[in-house]
């Protein structure tokens, strides 16, 4: 058997031209936490989706299971997806269900369990989670960090064996992060499945993942274990890691010289170079 | 929610719907007199059908008996040849008398049918001998105007007549005439 | 100079009418392509009938209310402006037909799909817009459960099934409405009122007319809203928006294609 569950090789994509990932490799080894760790904006949710066959790369493949996802028809990139749970960034929990029928979802939709068993699953994964007592909540009533919980149980609901988390830290206060850092591991263990974390809180990730990828400008700019990561020298992973105003991610989005546009030398250019103005001129 | 308060109130609405569909079929519609029940069918033409369409009533003494079921046209005849079905349950002397009438002065038109004397019944597929037009309201107007026109012509043509004759009366006359003179 | 501004302003004007065309062409195939693929995978969710009644609820019995409240004003409404107009040529018995036939016709058809859609079709549209601004269709797709069949298909059906029967239910509580302004009120005679109305309202060319207008009216305005929702931005101004553009077009759509049907069942 394969020991890697998910393969990225060469992967490129983008929009209109524009590449948001330039031949990105990973490999995502079976039973473990791996961390994909980068800036907003660095496509990391967007490979994500790619594994989940949601959207198509531009170049190169990603494998689950030995299989090319894009190559599947749909029929196949559901058969795919039923390995595979996920957990969005708010949760995604559906509105208009109560805690409970959210995760019997899964089961109702994609099983042919009897109601009674469907119950008692439910109940185990509410369990599993801390939240069994909050059965008969609907999603508004429940906090960011049990609506999160709720999600998570919702996504191991069918015992995947990938469970993706996109920025499962995100908007959360210390303890509730603590919590779902906890489960994400425990849930992990427990399954004997793999998960692929997305994030960019790197306290809470270097504690849980067994390996981290970090992704800048659509590359894979470092990868290693936490601990090696910690203490690497590479100037980026170096402002990542320590949290640093200014280094190879320069704090100021690029600009004219500043003390010159103050000075207003070239202001005649600037306005020129507003597209609002011209407009506005040429409408004249 | 729960599934069976739904599924209540679904049924309550579907219930509604149809209970409604049914009371504009049968109060509001034309669905009840509309079905009479098994019929038969006679033919009768007419040179002139006026406005009658397949579907509307033929009654007699003033009740609905039938339908018009079509209105064809006989190249041969230059005639209208209409199809009515009658409800089996009545039946009618080979001698009726088919009108075409109007309900109202601007109302639809109907067939009308009155009983003769014989004693033989109209059977499917007779043809109704003695028929009575449609009365076409231009054509009568235009008969009136017609009649009061050529009646004041002929008035005029006694007044011409009359002066004529009085033109050709003795001059005794005439002096009469002057005679009748006030002086 | 100004020959080559006049020329930049007359290409902007074009190429701003051009893309707005495109834009709506692309829509229109975008709607279509919904459409048919909510067809395709009605199978699907007719196995699982409960949702669509569910939907049904929600469209259909919600809109109750504001239904038979409407369709009983506008039934006195006619009634009274009816017996005015009828009363000056003497012929107010007929005021039962005049009421009837604008409501079994007209009235009943298109007044329903107008509320509808700014009662239901808003709902149908802010509803899917939020599932997909909160990643709820999303989440759906990654857990290998089909959003068009999940949560399309109900609700086209469930708008289509509760849509005729609105109308009818209109046609049925206004002829009411207009009954009670005309006979106790008025003092139209009783008989008169309900024999005439059978004389000249016909079951086929008529009623069923209605029907079959109510049932089209549901299909647009369910389809108008669920598209607009599902291709809403996931944003909170792109929901406001799409629901917006719902009432908008739905409107719209329903009195055009009701000229256009009247026109081929007044052929026929």
């Amino acid at each position: 058997m394969n020991p890697n569950i998910v393969e990225i090789d060469n992967l490129s994509f983008g929009y209109k031209g524009r590449l948001l990932h330039k031949g990105i490799n990973m490999v995502f080894p079976r039973g473990k936490v791996v961390a994909i760790m980068g800036g907003s904006g660095s496509g990391k949710t967007t490979l994500l989706r790619l594994i989940g066959g949601q959207i198509k790369p531009s170049k190169g493949e990603v494998r689950v299971d030995g299989e090319v996802v894009h190559q599947q028809d749909r029929d196949g990139i559901y058969k795919l997806r039923r390995k595979m749970g996920m957990l969005f960034q708010h949760g995604a929990l559906f509105t208009d269900l109560s805690v409970f029928d959210n995760v019997a979802f899964p089961m109702r939709e994609l099983t042919d369990l009897p109601e009674s068993m469907i119950r008692d699953l439910v109940l185990m994964k509410l369990n599993a989670v801390g939240l069994r007592g909050a059965y008969h909540l609907t999603p508004p009533e429940l906090s960011g960090g049990m609506a999160r919980r709720v999600a998570l149980a919702r996504a191991v609901a069918l015992d995947p064996n990938i469970i993706m988390y996109d920025e499962p830290f995100a908007g959360l206060d210390p303890i509730s992060m603590g919590v779902i850092c906890d489960l994400i591991r425990s849930l992990n263990d427990a399954l004997g499945a793999t998960s692929i974390i997305v994030s960019h809180d790197v306290k809470e990730t270097f504690l849980i993942a067994d390996y981290v990828y970090f992704v800048a400008d659509g590359e894979v700019v470092a990868e290693g274990t936490p601990h090696d990561l910690m203490q690497s020298t590479l100037p980026f992973v170096h402002q990542f890691v320590h949290g640093e105003k200014d280094g190879p991610v320069p704090f100021h989005y690029p600009a004219a010289n500043y003390q010159a546009e103050l000075l207003g030398q070239n202001s005649a250019k600037h306005s020129q170079a507003k597209p609002g103005l011209t407009k506005n001129s040429q409408a004249k | 929610m729960d599934r069976t308060t739904i599924d209540l109130w679904v049924g309550i609405f579907v219930a509604l719907g149809v209970a409604a569909l049914l009371g504009l079929a049968m109060k509001v519609g034309n669905l009840t007199s509309s079905k009479i029940g098994p019929t038969y069918s006679v033919s009768a033409a007419f040179e002139n059908v006026g406005s009658l369409k397949p579907n509307a009533p033929v009654k007699s003494a003033g009740v609905v008996v039938g339908r018009v079921d079509s209105i064809v046209f006989d190249a041969k005849k230059y005639e209208a040849l209409v199809t009515i079905k009658i409800d089996k349950r009545y039946a009618f002397p080979k001698d009726t008398f088919a009108n075409i009438y109007t309900a109202g002065l601007l109302g639809e038109q109907y067939v009308g049918l009155e009983a003769g004397g014989e004693d033989d019944a109209l059977k499917n597929g007779d043809k109704i001998s003695q028929t009575q037009d449609a009365i076409v309201l231009e054509k009568m107007i235009s008969q009136f105007l017609f009649s009061k026109a050529s009646e004041s012509k002929s008035d005029n043509k006694d007044a011409d007549t009359a002066s004529k004759s009085a033109d050709t009366k003795p001059t005794g006359a005439k002096s009469t005439e002057l005679g009748d003179a006030p002086f | 100079m100004i020959k080559s501004k006049l020329l930049n302003s007359l290409t902007r004007t074009l190429r701003g009418i051009g893309s707005r065309m495109t834009e709506r062409v692309w829509r229109l195939g975008a709607g279509a392509r919904l459409f048919f693929l909510t067809l395709v995978y009605s199978g699907e969710s007719f196995k699982r009938f409960h949702l669509t009644l569910r939907e049904i609820y929600f469209t259909g019995v919600m809109s109750l209310l504001i239904i038979v409240v409407s369709a009983f004003f506008v039934g006195m409404v006619l009634a009274l402006q009816g017996y005015n107009t009828l009363q000056k040529y003497g012929s107010s018995e007929a005021i039962g037909v005049l009421v009837a036939l604008s409501l079994v016709r007209e009235l009943g058809p298109v007044v329903t799909a107008l509320l509808f859609a700014g009662r239901a079709g808003t709902a149908i549209t802010a509803e899917i817009g939020l599932m997909k601004t909160t990643e709820q269709l999303s989440a759906m797709e990654m857990m290998a459960v089909n959003p068009i069949a999940r949560v399309i298909a109900p609700r086209f059906w469930a708008g289509v099934i509760s849509m005729p029967i609105l109308a009818t239910l209109f046609s049925m509580v206004g002829i009411l409405g207009g009954y009670i302004v005309a006979v106790p009120l008025i003092g139209v005679d009783d008989g008169a009122f309900w024999s005439q109305m059978q004389a000249n309202v016909d079951f086929r060319l008529d009623i069923v007319n209605g029907l079959i207008k109510s049932i089209v009216f549901g299909v647009a305005c369910t389809m108008i809203a669920l598209f607009e929702g599902f291709d809403a931005p996931p944003t909170a101004e792109g929901v406001s928006r799409a629901t917006t553009r719902t009432v908008v077009i739905s409107s719209l759509t329903v009195l055009a294609l009701d000229f256009v049907l009247t026109s081929f069942m007044l052929v026929i």
